[in-house]
């Protein structure tokens, strides 16, 4: 059966962390330009990885003449290791105090992984470029969403995440469309697509380097403390500042939410079940739910700034509990596809750019990237671990039941987790 | 760096990358309509229709006009002269008159389909499949027609590839994906969540043989279509393909790293002996044909040429050496 994973968990909002003083003269703007310039070193980024992505199927069995299920057991023995390696990047940004160019370490990496696609041509070579792609990606996010953190004005953070997220998807909707244009055009040019996507992820490279500075000053802070470790030369920032216990519920509650949060794949699986297309619309499901996030996710940011993005988060679980039962309830298979999609939409808007926004903030800027990286490695693991077994439930109980329980579950853990989470945004409004 | 400088690096690097990438496309845009327009580089019979008789259909994968197109050879004369029908396939199964080809479709929105044709090559029907070809099998009467494709996501970010596995009526409806068959491994029923199931062999319309892989593990697996059952009959064992006399079970075996290298290995099915056919040592990923009850067929890709594959033919004895068998050619289906 095919599984799939959001791997990456909500991109963690851009909270600047607590330091940040909202009585400082009001931000000049909402969103500062180095999360505008993050967010199309994204896009670039995205389209070179999503375009590789969408072909590397045809090209490993058509083009190459291997099986993919090959590729699919060398494939699976990287699972993991990207978490590993996002809580390494966070470290060592926060460790070094510079956190573009651990950033920039990543992308090069995931750069570098496309040269190795135009000269890898067997299966375990294919494999090694797309664990180093995989190794650059876990580095980079966490100092990343650091830099639009501390870039940030307390205030609009979540919006700020919006901002760059949806650019992000904007290069992940373009990436696999321009890919199948080149095959239009050159029926076997998958190398044609691999040399493209090489140039999208140079041009990302070069403009992170060239125009994103390692310590943006903080629109609306005062003091470039804020953004910068208190102590640059003291003894770094310490493990044990990351159990403060704001993180400490964000962690509980990511966690347990994670765990109930099944993956994308089984909705769609649950979703071809009915019958409501055909087979082959199957990869275009995604595309449905990246619409509907690109839409929702400014307004959605800028709700969570203004009502609480604690509150936001856990609520954006309503949405996915509903995605679940749209998935499952006799409603006519086509209205089911259509309301499933929006609503999971509708949830990574809610959650993917808010989880690193509280993150952010709940931690010492010293941390940030670290609190960033912890809370989004949590999710990523728990929802590995959801996908796990739920993939055992659906075969014991069929998959309507299967996700219908894990609705129930769900609406049974939103009221204590919003009561957990409730002091992250009372405090947030305090400030 | 000034600002107008490091915007002057940016511009004259976009400049570059565009004018790079755009050359690079127009040489592979030629490099594919010369490759297109190419005669075939292997003996091709002037003369129109498939053979009659014992012969081998199987994937023409010459880099030429007629790439991917379905072909034949008499069984006496595989190395000779082949006719090259007008019909693509990615996979060719093959029994009397009825033939099994999985079909890709490519697109903004890429479709894969399955087709029966009969003898001629004409399409009888068409089914739509979930996912990419690659592995298809009929039943020794041609009843029933099993088909894998792997189904991906959009990322290989995500928890990469499976298999969806399934039996038709030829020409008619369904029986349901394998994986939703009850597992029995070591004697008890097991539902694992990461089951796949892939490569089926028919003994009869109602006993299949097949390969069910769950925790990194592979087994092969005896099918039954009536209780929709599948159970685990040995370890490391993939691709089963079913000799003709149905006494023996040529299958892959693994290395000792997983996924990584199979060699051949012959399973006699009244004895339990296994025989590893160490003969070939390049790692082969294909479901063997059986070419006669002695002799084994196989597609391997050419390492310098990608695309580009030949048919070999390996003897079930242990030390047996391959010989290349057809060039140029993938999925050999033997009709007798």
């Amino acid at each position: 059966m095919y599984v799939s994973l959001r791997q990456v968990p909500p991109a963690p909002e851009a909270g600047s962390s607590g330091s940040v003083s909202a009585s400082s003269a009001p931000p000049p703007r909402r969103v500062a330009p180095v999360v505008v310039t993050l967010g199309f070193v994204s896009l670039l980024t995205d389209i070179s990885s999503e375009s590789v992505a969408a072909i590397l199927p045809l090209y490993l069995t058509v083009g190459l003449g291997v099986s993919t299920l090959a590729y699919g057991f060398i494939d699976a023995l990287y699972q993991g290791v990207s978490a590993l390696v996002r809580i390494a990047g966070g470290w060592s940004a926060d460790r070094s105090g510079h956190p573009k160019w651990v950033a920039l370490t990543g992308y090069a990496l995931s750069c570098v992984a496309r040269v190795g696609f135009l000269l890898a041509t067997g299966v375990g070579a294919i494999a090694a470029v797309v664990a180093a792609d995989r190794v650059g990606k876990g580095i980079r996010s966490a100092p990343r969403d650091a830099i639009i953190s501390a870039a940030t004005a307390p205030q609009h953070t979540a919006y700020a995440f919006g901002v760059h997220r949806s650019l992000d998807t904007v290069g992940a909707v373009i990436g696999p469309v321009l890919a199948f244009a080149i095959l239009w055009w050159i029926p076997d040019g998958y190398l044609t697509v691999m040399m493209v996507s090489l140039g999208f992820a140079l041009l990302g490279v070069v403009l992170l380097g060239l125009f994103v500075e390692d310590r943006p000053a903080s629109a609306g802070t005062a003091s470039p403390a804020a953004v910068r470790p208190a102590r640059p030369r003291g003894p770094g920032p310490r493990w044990r500042d990351l159990a403060a216990p704001g993180m400490v519920r964000l962690l509980v509650v990511a966690g347990v939410l994670g765990l109930l949060s099944v993956g994308d794949g089984f909705v769609y699986l649950a979703l071809l079940e009915r019958g409501g297309f055909a087979a082959h619309w199957f990869p275009l499901l995604y595309v449905g739910t990246s619409v509907t996030y690109l839409l929702l996710a400014l307004p959605l940011g800028r709700i969570a700034d203004r009502y609480g993005r604690a509150r936001t988060m856990v609520l954006g679980h309503v949405a996915l509990l509903a995605a679940y039962v749209a998935a499952a309830a006799p409603l006519a298979p086509a209205l089911g596809t259509v309301v499933a999609l929006a609503l999971l939409g509708l949830f990574y808007a809610a959650t993917d750019g808010v989880l690193a926004a509280i993150a952010g903030r709940v931690v010492t800027p010293a941390l940030r990237a670290s609190g960033i990286a912890s809370a989004q490695t949590v999710v990523a693991l728990a929802r590995m671990a959801a996908s796990a077994g739920f993939g055992l439930l659906w075969f014991w109980v069929g998959p309507g039941a299967a996700l219908l329980l894990v609705a129930a579950a769900l609406a049974v853990v939103v009221v204590p987790a919003l009561v957990v989470l409730a002091p992250l945004d009372r405090a947030e409004a305090a400030r | 760096m000034s600002r107008r400088l490091r915007v002057g690096v940016f511009v004259a690097l976009l400049v570059l990358v565009a004018a790079a990438t755009t050359v690079f496309a127009l040489r592979d845009a030629e490099r594919y309509r010369d490759r297109h327009d190419a005669p075939p580089g292997v003996p091709v019979a002037g003369r129109a229709g498939l053979p009659d008789g014992p012969r081998i259909l199987f994937r023409h994968t010459g880099t030429d006009s007629r790439f991917g197109l379905v072909a034949g050879v008499p069984l006496a004369e595989p190395g000779g002269e082949r006719v090259i029908s007008d019909v693509a396939c990615d996979r060719v199964d093959a029994v009397g008159g009825t033939v099994s080809c999985l079909h890709t479709l490519r697109g903004v929105v890429t479709r894969y389909e399955l087709r029966e044709l009969d003898a001629d090559l004409t399409e009888q029907h068409r089914v739509s499949l979930p996912g990419i070809p690659s592995r298809t099998r009929l039943s020794p009467d041609a009843d029933l027609v099993a088909t894998t494709t792997f189904v991906s996501g959009h990322s290989y970010m995500q928890t990469g590839f499976s298999t969806a596995t399934e039996i038709r009526d030829v020409g008619g409806e369904g029986r349901g994906n394998l994986e939703r068959f009850a597992l029995i491994l070591d004697g008890e029923e097991v539902r694992p969540a990461d089951r796949n199931l892939w490569g089926v062999t028919f003994l009869d319309d109602r006993t299949f043989y097949a390969t069910a892989a769950t925790g990194g593990r592979t087994y092969l697996v005896r099918g039954d279509l009536e209780a929709r059952t599948l159970t685990g009959l040995r370890e490391n064992a993939e691709c089963p393909s079913l000799s003709p006399d149905g006494t023996r079970l040529a299958y892959k075996v693994d290395g000792p790293e997983a996924g990584t290298h199979w060699s051949f290995a012959v399973l006699d099915l009244a004895t339990g002996t296994e025989t590893v056919l160490a003969g070939e040592a390049a790692g082969v990923d294909d479901q063997a044909a059986w070419l006669d009850e002695d002799t084994i067929l196989y597609g391997l890709p050419r390492t310098e040429e990608p695309g580009v594959t030949d048919v070999w033919a390996l003897d079930t004895t242990a030390t047996a050496e391959p010989r290349l068998l057809i060039e140029q050619a993938w999925s050999p289906a033997v009709v007798r």
